[in-house]
């Protein structure tokens, strides 16, 4: 590790890089939603056409990723807050991470069908 | 001052062995926003204090905004398919539903723009990018907040 560096690897750094791609994801994802909402202003064939757009296998594949990026970042947050607040929170931040990393994978899995089914029904026939 | 450097053990575990001895003082990392004579009065605020506990009380309350938004938009009730101006409507005729999308626009934007704010302070070198990205980003995010206020407002089934 070349000297004079802040970053130190391991659990700490990484879930840390984690969280900020992530956040940064959702925020422009947020900018183009408030965006394609406002449609709604515009008239209803044109929120329909865009939204349309939101239920293709494709763009499906693209909502599941964001909903990876929230998971993450809403559980790996909390887990910075129990970190700055919590006693004991410094102390167990390796476990916490892998806590939350392991309830990620749950919810990941339990979010395939809800948001990957219509997709899959429509590649390969219901 | 030496008798400090060498018993450097500082780094311990995570390394396995210390990179530093008293031949090889570790790099003094300066504080950040060290206070010096040059700091004009003006930043001497709590700002980054506040914003530093706006992002974990915006934070917890997201956690239920936005992860409730997710599961009715994409898994109850049939996930994306069902959604279009319709559903919209039918949403936004409740004025719960316009609190919560209004409290998660907030809320989401201050805290998504704050979160950039420092990243572009983070890796932004030169005072003019680094100023200029953040009036962008100021812009993009004042911008959002009304136009979404604005549609939530004045939403109008009947528009045709
Ligand atoms: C792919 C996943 C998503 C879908 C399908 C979706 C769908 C929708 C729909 C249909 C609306 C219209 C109003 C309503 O029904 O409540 C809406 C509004 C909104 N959504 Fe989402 N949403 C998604 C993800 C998100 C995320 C991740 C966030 C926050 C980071 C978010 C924030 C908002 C906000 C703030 C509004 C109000 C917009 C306005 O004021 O014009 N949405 N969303
Ligand atoms: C779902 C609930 C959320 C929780 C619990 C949460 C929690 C947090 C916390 C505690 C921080 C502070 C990290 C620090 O000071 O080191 C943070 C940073 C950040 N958040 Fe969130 N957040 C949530 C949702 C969001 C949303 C919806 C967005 C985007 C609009 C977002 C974007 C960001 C960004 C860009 C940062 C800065 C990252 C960095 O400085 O490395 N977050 N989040």
């Amino acid at each position: 590790m070349p000297a004079g560096t802040l970053y130190r690897g391991r659990e700490g750094m990484w879930s840390w890089v984690a969280h900020r791609v992530t956040g940064v994801l959702i925020f422009f994802f947020l900018f183009v939603h408030v965006l394609d909402t406002a449609l709604v202003r515009v008239s209803p064939e044109a929120y329909d056409k865009v939204v349309a757009t939101y239920k293709t296998p494709i763009v499906a594949c693209l909502e599941y990723g964001l909903v990876a990026a929230i998971l993450f970042h809403a559980l790996n947050g909390l887990r910075i807050i129990a970190v700055d607040f919590w006693s004991k929170g410094p102390r167990l931040q390796k476990q916490m991470l892998w806590t939350v990393v392991v309830i990620w994978l749950v919810l990941m899995v339990g979010a395939l069908y809800p948001v990957l089914g219509h997709a899959a029904r429509e590649l390969f026939g219901s | 001052m030496s008798a400090e450097t060498s018993s450097a053990a500082a780094i311990g575990e995570v390394e396995g062995v210390s990179l530093y001895d008293t031949d090889h003082p570790a790099p003094l990392i300066e504080a950040p926003r060290k206070r010096t004579k040059k700091t004009p009065k003006s930043t001497r605020t709590n700002f980054e204090l506040y914003g530093w506990l706006f992002m974990r009380l915006s934070g917890i309350v997201l956690v239920v905004l936005v992860l409730g938004h997710l599961l009715i938009q994409l898994v109850l009730d049939g996930g994306v398919s069902k959604i279009g101006f319709a559903f919209v409507a039918g949403r936004w005729a409740s004025p719960f539903w316009q609190i919560w999308d209004l409290t998660m626009l907030w809320l989401a934007m201050l805290h998504g723009a704050n979160g950039l704010r420092t990243v572009i302070n983070d890796y932004a070198q030169r005072d003019n990018t680094r100023f200029w990205l953040k009036m962008l980003l100021y812009t993009a995010t004042v911008f959002t907040v009304l136009l979404g206020t604005l549609v939530i407002f004045t939403f109008d089934p009947n528009i045709r």
